[in-house]
């Protein structure tokens, strides 16, 4: 826990040293007459961070927090193992948006989350990985016409669109 | 709301043939047809002049059933239209992707050249309308022309409060030539979007503006705001007292165009399609309506006529913003 | 009273049985757009607005209006069962709905979000149709400095919010502030913090974006961890004992539910201001004038009614420089004036003299969908229950899968959602760190809204803060701010003065 304190602090730290640099491309000053620059407000607000960071630091190697007290470990591996596969499947999930779409991401989701991550019998994983894409289908793309990204499963869906618009 | 129960139904046999025929070829000798919802990108905000358009183009189209597929629009305000203009540029699927553009079409590329954005790549569909502005006091100040407005702005001097819609917008060209031509130093305070400009005028916490009528008409009409001169070449007949600038002596005349754009690399096919479509749009009686009421001008323009329209523009807007110094 | 008359034949138009129909339908497409997380009342009527045009124009507008209403009171069911708010309107609803759901209160939770939004939504009509046409006038004069001012009161009202970490929590409201200046700078016109270059942030970081990552994603994270991934999320249970008990409960809350209803109301008629503000401004002058402070953010009942009256109140509050002056005083009601203006009902001021019959239809419509609202959200009470009683592993999949595609629709932007799973990511392992998130959620949505404000009013000013108190309306707020910001503070030390002399 105490590492991650401090590793945290400096890692936004940098962080708003990005956003304070980033801000400088407009003028941050005070500009006569006019009052502030463009890149004024989040120049001044992303330096306020940087203040909060060192005080964050700071604080950390006097031992204030409770978190830089903690000789506890972050994470232990069961939480790392917990934090990965679902991060990274739901990362995996989005991913697969671009490539197989929706209609292709989800069902693949829900198979992994519901069958190797929950357990739950076939019957179940399956009637869930089939009504809620034909859910998803129908409130988004026929009831608000918002079409959601189909990746190379663009063609399956143009006989539909046929059929119901 | 359609029979939902026939789209479910009819929903569940299109899975089952969707499956099955999904390779089978599409007959080349038909002409060409949207094959799923039309993604119509606005350049504007929602709520704004551009965005009302669009939606009210959209409720034509589906309301005359004048396409297969509905029309979604999708808003793409970010940097005066810069995201729009990347979005539409790198469309995947350009036979199905159209934008709603404004003068920012003309002066974003302009003014970012590191978008690499090259407006004579994009498909020229159709010119709807053009939009004019006219310059606005409050009816409070008594003004109630030129000469007097002149004066008042003279002697307040930068405390004179013109509200725009964003620097270096057409509201800022317009308060530009203003100031040359009439010797001001009138101060431009910027705001997001026409409406809240026309706002601070009726709530008397800016001098002047120059919105566009649809904007102000509704403070207008409630006698709170008058137009005391157009920038067009002749009076506009919803406002019959106001003089046209080049009637007192400034030639100077400003549009803004409200025009369908296609992505780069449209099929001809699809390019004739929607080319047809808002031809069909701009003649419906709803659309006359609407560019009357709202005091919008202009013929339809499509093809290479309008895209010269657009390379006719684009010099006018380059002058004009290497007058004000925005670009080299 | 010529306006009594008028309301009432409104009421004759809102029972119109096509029009009650709508109402009825609108009130439960709206709750279910509501309820899901990332799809608010805005995207509710933007999305459903092209499907209008099959009934005539009030017809139309009663519906969208019906949606309005049904996704403000959804908005709080997804802020008690999943405390991810469901709408910026509904972020304070989470501070003490999400508590009192795991507590167990689900059920009271969501019956006194009800209520409270009922009662909102009926003193709001009160209030409107009585002192509507003067008010407008008002409104109008407010421009940048008294905006300003507001905002700064918004803040003010949620000093107390964050956590003990005073570094943390400064850090969270001011990391927020900065995303909400990502995008456009308006008064330059310069596109800024472009972050890599990345075009996804010409638009900016969506509020909701930053809201469904912290309150989504890192939230599930978190409860994953917390309860080893095989609890419930909470007990939960509904009857009607429990339920009489609560309405007991309600009543002995009145002075909360008036307080945030009045606010509200004011709040939601200035332009730019809206329901968010309105809703956590109800809270922090709840919590503050409460006699036991520190049981808010726990449960307490109070937290969930000042905010639930206060959102509904200004909504009805923003329908009316939207109706009088054409201004939307919210997003939604931007998305209604485009629909109005679709069908040929032009807003303005002329609208109550050309159509009034409109007008008056719509406000007493406004109320019937209040009253339906009620009904429809207190039968579906168990079966939101359910679905909390649903196991975690199956629950778990299915928030993730709103939370993608309701990061998605909004923009129809992919860079959304991934952006939405680093906030979800960073969200968690810094909340784990104890740094507070919901500073930075209030911070992004009021960032955007005080910023220009402040410099069109320098600007004005030609760069003098002398503007702040030289007008009337702001000075008043600001000093209001002023003391709302040094109260708590005075608090304190009355307090470390009082303790030792009591020692």
């Amino acid at each position: 826990m105490r590492m991650a304190e401090l590793v945290m602090g400096l890692v936004m730290g940098v962080f708003s040293l990005y956003l304070m640099w980033k801000s400088a491309e407009l003028p941050i000053g005070w500009i006569a007459g006019e009052g502030p620059g463009g890149g004024a407000w989040p120049f001044w607000l992303a330096a306020g961070m940087l203040v909060c960071c060192i005080a964050i630091v700071v604080r950390w190697a006097k031992r204030i927090t409770p978190e830089s007290r903690s000789e506890e470990v972050y994470m232990d591996k069961r939480t790392m193992r917990m934090f990965l596969l679902n991060a990274g499947s739901l990362a995996v999930m989005i991913g697969l948006f671009h490539i197989v779409g929706a209609y292709g991401a989800i069902p693949l989701f829900l198979i992994f989350y519901l069958r190797f991550m929950g357990g739950h019998s076939w019957r179940l994983t399956g009637t869930f990985a089939v009504l809620t894409p034909i859910v998803t289908f129908m409130f988004f793309e026929i009831a608000l016409q918002k079409t959601l990204p189909k990746g190379f499963t663009e063609p399956l869906f143009l006989p539909i669109f046929d059929m119901i618009y | 709301m359609r029979n939902f129960g026939t789209k479910i139904l009819s929903l569940s046999v299109a899975l089952g043939l969707g499956l099955g025929f999904a390779a089978a070829p599409v007959d080349s000798a038909q002409a060409w047809e949207p094959k799923k919802p039309v993604e119509f990108v606005v350049m504007a905000g929602k709520g704004g002049g551009a965005d009302k358009a669009v939606r009210f183009i959209q409720s034509i189209i589906a309301k005359n059933k004048m396409s297969s597929k509905p029309f979604s629009p999708v808003n793409k305000p970010g940097g005066s239209g810069a995201e729009a203009l990347i979005h539409v540029k790198n469309a995947s699927d350009p036979d199905h992707t159209l934008m709603f553009t404004l003068n920012s079409f003309y002066t974003t590329p302009l003014r970012q050249p590191s978008l690499k954005v090259n407006i004579e790549t994009f498909t020229p569909v159709g010119r709807m309308a053009e939009d004019t502005f006219l310059l606005w006091v409050n009816k409070d100040s008594g003004i109630k022309n030129v000469d007097q407005f002149v004066k008042a702005a003279k002697a307040a001097g930068n405390k004179w409060i013109m509200a725009g819609t964003g620097k270096n917008s057409e509201d800022n060209i317009l308060t530009d030539f203003l100031n040359k031509a009439y010797g001001l130093n009138m101060k431009y305070v910027p705001y997001k979007g026409g409406g809240r400009v026309a706002k601070e005028l009726a709530g008397n916490n800016a001098n002047s503006t120059v919105n566009n009528p649809s904007e102000q008409l509704g403070f207008y009409q409630a006698g709170k705001t008058v137009p005391l001169a157009a920038f067009t070449p002749t009076r506009l007949p919803l406002f019959k007292d106001a003089p046209t600038f080049k009637e007192i002596g400034k030639d100077f005349v400003y549009f803004m165009q409200r025009t369908v754009v296609g992505a780069p690399g449209m099929s001809k096919g699809a390019a004739a399609y929607y080319q047809g479509l808002f031809k069909k749009v701009f003649n419906s009686k709803e659309w006359q309506g609407y560019m009357k009421k709202k005091s919008l001008q202009g013929e339809f323009l499509t093809g290479d006529a309008l895209m010269k329209y657009w390379l006719v523009q684009r010099e006018v807007q380059r002058g004009m913003l290497k007058k004000m110094g925005a670009i080299k | 009273m010529e306006i009594l008359s008028l309301l009432l034949d409104g009421f004759a138009v809102a029972f119109e049985p096509l029009n009650l129909a709508l109402i009825v339908f609108g009130c439960a497409v709206g709750l279910f757009i509501g309820a899901m997380p990332g799809l608010g009342s805005v995207n509710g009527v933007a999305i459903l607005l092209p499907m209008t045009f099959l009934v005539p124009p009030t017809g139309a507008i009663i519906f969208l209006a019906a949606i309005y209403y049904g996704a403000m009171y959804g908005g709080a069911i997804s802020s008690i069962m999943l405390g991810i708010p469901g709408a910026s309107t509904a972020v304070a609803t989470t501070f003490d709905g999400r508590p009192m759901a795991m507590k167990g209160d689900a059920d009271k939770a969501l019956i006194a979000a009800a209520t409270a939004s009922f009662v909102g939504g009926t003193i709001s009509v009160i209030l409107f149709t009585t002192i509507a046409p003067p008010l407008a006038d008002v409104a109008l004069t407010f421009g940048a400095p008294e905006i300003f001012a507001l905002m700064l009161m918004a803040f003010a009202t949620f000093v107390g919010l964050g956590g003990d970490d005073i570094p943390k929590t400064l850090f969270s409201i001011f990391i927020g502030l900065v995303f909400g200046a990502v995008g456009l700078d308006i008064v330059s016109g310069e596109p800024r913090l472009i972050i890599g270059g990345i075009p996804g942030f010409f638009h900016g970081i969506n509020f909701l974006v930053l809201a469904i990552g912290i309150y989504g994603i890192a939230e599930m994270l978190w409860t994953i961890e917390v309860s080893k991934g095989d609890v419930m999320i909470s007990q939960a249970s509904v009857s009607v004992k429990r339920t009489l008990a609560t309405m007991k409960e309600l009543v002995g809350t009145w002075k909360t539910m008036v307080m945030g209803s009045v606010l509200g109301y004011f709040v939601g008629i200035l332009p730019a201001a809206g329901a968010t503000p309105g809703a956590l401004m109800a809270y922090g002058i709840a919590k503050t004038g409460a006699k036991d402070p520190s049981s808010y953010g726990k449960g307490n009942i109070n937290g969930v009614v000042a905010p639930e009256s206060a959102n509904n109140a200004a909504s009805t509050g923003s329908m009316l420089p939207m109706l009088t002056l054409g201004i939307p005083g919210s997003p939604t009601t931007a998305i209604l004036l485009g629909g109005m203006v679709i069908w040929g009902l032009e807003p303005g001021p002329m609208l109550f003299i050309e159509h009034k019959e409109f007008v008056w239809g719509l406000i007493a419509s406004l109320y019937a969908a209040n009253l339906f609202a009620l009904v429809i959200n207190i039968a579906f009470i168990p079966a939101f229950i359910w679905v909390l009683k649903l196991p975690f592993t199956i629950l778990a999949p299915v928030i993730f899968i709103l939370c993608v595609v309701g990061g998605f629709v909004p923009t129809m932007d992919m860079h959304d959602v991934w952006l939405m799973l680093v906030f979800g990511v960073v969200g968690y392992l810094m909340r784990k760190l104890d740094y507070p998130m919901a500073p930075a959620v209030l911070a992004i949505v009021l960032g955007p809204l005080a910023e220009p404000a402040l410099r069109q009013s320098l600007l004005i000013s030609s760069g003098s803060f002398s503007i702040f108190f030289t007008r009337p309306f702001a000075s008043a707020i600001i000093v209001t701010a002023i003391i709302l910001i040094l109260l708590p503070v005075l608090k304190i030390i009355y307090e470390k003065i009082k303790k030792p002399a009591a020692a």
